[in-house]
């Protein structure tokens, strides 16, 4: 399966659509090595700003930029760009719906070795819960491309919410990206599974290892958090006996719950598969904290079992 | 510049403040102290300093300004109105249902150019928009007023230090220093200190001046012109309140009420300005 960085390709999408349209510009709060904004930096200096450690100005002066006509994207560590600016977002960029684009690198737990403190899981609810936002996750390299280049399309603000690691790439031609639009990666009639970002693909590896047992396992790639339309739910849903949710980000107020959401008055039973309401920690590997959360194939499993016993 | 001129100008504030009493009303509350301080400042940028033009609000060529203590709004719909950005009747209907004259700014008011009122954000937004005419080889200027309570904020250093890392000359901020947080005197509250000595270490030019005489006012703003390389900062020295007799320098009407009385007491108050 080939893999690929997702920063590293949205540090390189962010370049090249810099190069077609003028109104981008790129801001970073001192992590364009990791954030990859150092391909923008070292290619187009004059359209990236370098805005120190300090997350709250840089949201705003991204509401300024945008204001003048400019696409802004800003850059930190998914932890810092939703937590840290909070307000400024709110009021300055969603209230008044700037195309500001707020770009969370090393979301979940990806970050591993940094701990608690470089950790998000709880930016999707945070950033779910303004009016006027719209939230992706891409999936793989590609669907981060895609997102990128969608994003120019679109009238509003956007949080999108990347991996550190490198991720198989599982999506394709057939799946083109489009905010709000939900794919199917794999095919099944007994459970559908919703899955958003890492865990698509526990969610696909659980598929395979369910298939071999004769259980039949759709999986869902929701790479747009937010709007999660109740059609496009709808679609994947006919027939199957139940729904399993997959997040690697907080039960409370993450893709979970916006499918509970929009379901609530469906008379279908739906398991909730992410971090129990904790903090993270440090470990020497991204794999393990995963396993250590209960972010992994077999999670998905024992739910889906549970759903047809 | 000419005595006719600046009595015009300070014809122009009796107008702002008069506004500004048409948005408060009777019985409803409203940010009476900070925008009756701000009154002359806001004149002397919409009617005097900036390049805009009503009848195209989204020339990209236009100066902007933005009031980053957003509270004291109620002296921008008042100018506003007078430029006729929308009708002066609408200054009544300021804060109802459905109003486009919101209790902060809003960038869906014609006029208005960011969302404020949160404070500690406005000047980020300026520095943004600085950067932006920087960018475009644009020769426009970007005017913020912010508050001396709202230097508390950690973020208005943040783009006081942003401003001066990027030789934004094109960026003015104004400081309404009335002396005044919501909660009561500065001096007695929570005083920052001296706060032209913090701008001047931060690289900033600095003026100091009566935020009421309209020629001080005048002359600062135009000297702000012909500086380069780096951001400016007018100190004015205000009176919260000012040209109400009973509101000035009593932060009970930070956000308060007037009664039938006071109300009347406000309007002869204002009508008697000699100008």
């Amino acid at each position: 399966m080939k893999m690929e960085n997702l920063r590293e390709a949205y540090g390189k999408e962010l370049l090249a659509v810099a190069r077609m349209d003028e109104r981008v510009v790129v801001l970073d709060a001192d992590l364009c090595g990791s954030t990859m904004t150092i391909f923008m930096e070292k290619e187009m200096p004059e359209r990236f700003f370098e805005m120190g450690i300090a997350e709250q100005n840089m949201v705003s002066v991204a509401a300024g930029l945008s204001l003048a006509g400019k696409i802004p994207f800003i850059n930190s560590f998914s932890v810092f760009a939703a937590g840290q600016p909070y307000n400024q977002i709110r009021q300055g960029v969603a209230l008044p719906n700037l195309n500001v684009r707020i770009v969370g690198s090393s979301c979940g737990l990806s970050d591993a070795g940094d701990g608690a403190t470089h950790q998000s899981v709880e930016d999707i609810a945070i950033m779910r819960a303004i009016p006027n936002m719209t939230v992706i996750v891409p999936v793989d390299a590609d669907e981060t491309r895609q997102a990128v280049r969608a994003s120019l399309r679109h009238q509003g603000p956007i949080y999108i919410r990347i991996s550190r690691s490198s991720l198989p790439i599982l999506t394709s031609h057939h799946t083109v990206f489009e905010i709000g639009k939900m794919h199917c990666l794999a095919e099944g009639s007994d459970i559908t599974v919703f899955a958003t970002g890492i865990m698509v693909f526990q969610a696909l590896r659980a598929h395979e290892i369910l298939k071999e047992k004769g259980i039949s396992v759709r999986v869902v790639n929701v790479s747009t958090m937010k709007p999660l339309h109740l059609e496009e739910i709808l679609k994947h849903i006919k027939g199957v006996k139940g729904i399993v949710t997959a997040e690697e980000h907080s039960i409370i107020g993450g893709l979970g719950s916006a499918i509970a959401e929009t379901l609530c008055d469906r008379m279908i039973p739906i398991k909730i598969i992410g971090i129990k309401d904790q903090f993270g920690q440090s470990a020497s590997t991204h794999e393990e904290l995963l396993e250590y959360y209960g972010l992994t194939p077999q999670a998905i499993i024992k739910k889906v079992e549970t759903l047809l016993e | 510049m000419e005595n006719k001129k600046i009595r015009e100008l300070e014809k122009k504030a009796k107008i702002v403040r008069e506004g500004i009493l048409d948005c408060i009303g009777i019985d409803k509350k409203g940010h009476l102290g900070g925008s009756m301080s701000s009154a002359d400042l806001v004149t002397a940028l919409y009617f005097y300093k900036m390049k805009i033009n009503p009848k195209n609000a989204d020339d990209p060529e236009r100066d902007r300004f933005i009031f980053s203590k957003g509270h004291s709004v109620l002296a921008q719909y008042a100018a506003l109105a007078e430029l006729g950005y929308f009708p002066r009747s609408e200054l009544k209907k300021t804060k109802e249902l459905g109003s486009i004259l919101q209790g902060h700014p809003e960038i869906r008011t014609p006029g208005i150019e960011a969302n404020t009122g949160s404070l500690g954000q406005g000047l980020s937004i300026g520095v943004g928009m600085a950067l932006a005419a920087k960018l475009d080889h644009k020769n426009y200027r970007i005017y913020v007023i912010v508050g001396d309570g709202e230097l508390c904020e950690g973020q208005i250093w943040e783009a006081v230090t942003c401003a001066n890392f990027y030789r934004l000359d094109n960026l003015v901020a104004i400081l309404d220093k009335n002396q005044f947080q919501a909660s009561g005197a500065i001096k007695e509250r929570y005083d920052i200190g001296n706060i032209r000595a913090k701008f001047k270490a931060y690289g900033w030019k600095t003026w100091e001046i009566d935020g009421h005489n309209m020629t001080e006012i005048v002359a600062a703003l135009d000297q702000t012109d012909q500086v380069k390389n780096s951001p400016c900062a007018i100190i004015a020295h205000t009176i919260k309140g000012k040209g109400v007799s009973f509101a000035e320098n009593n932060y009970s009407f930070h956000n308060n009420s007037l009664t039938p009385e006071q109300y009347e007491q406000a309007r002869k108050d204002i009508a008697s300005i000699k100008v």
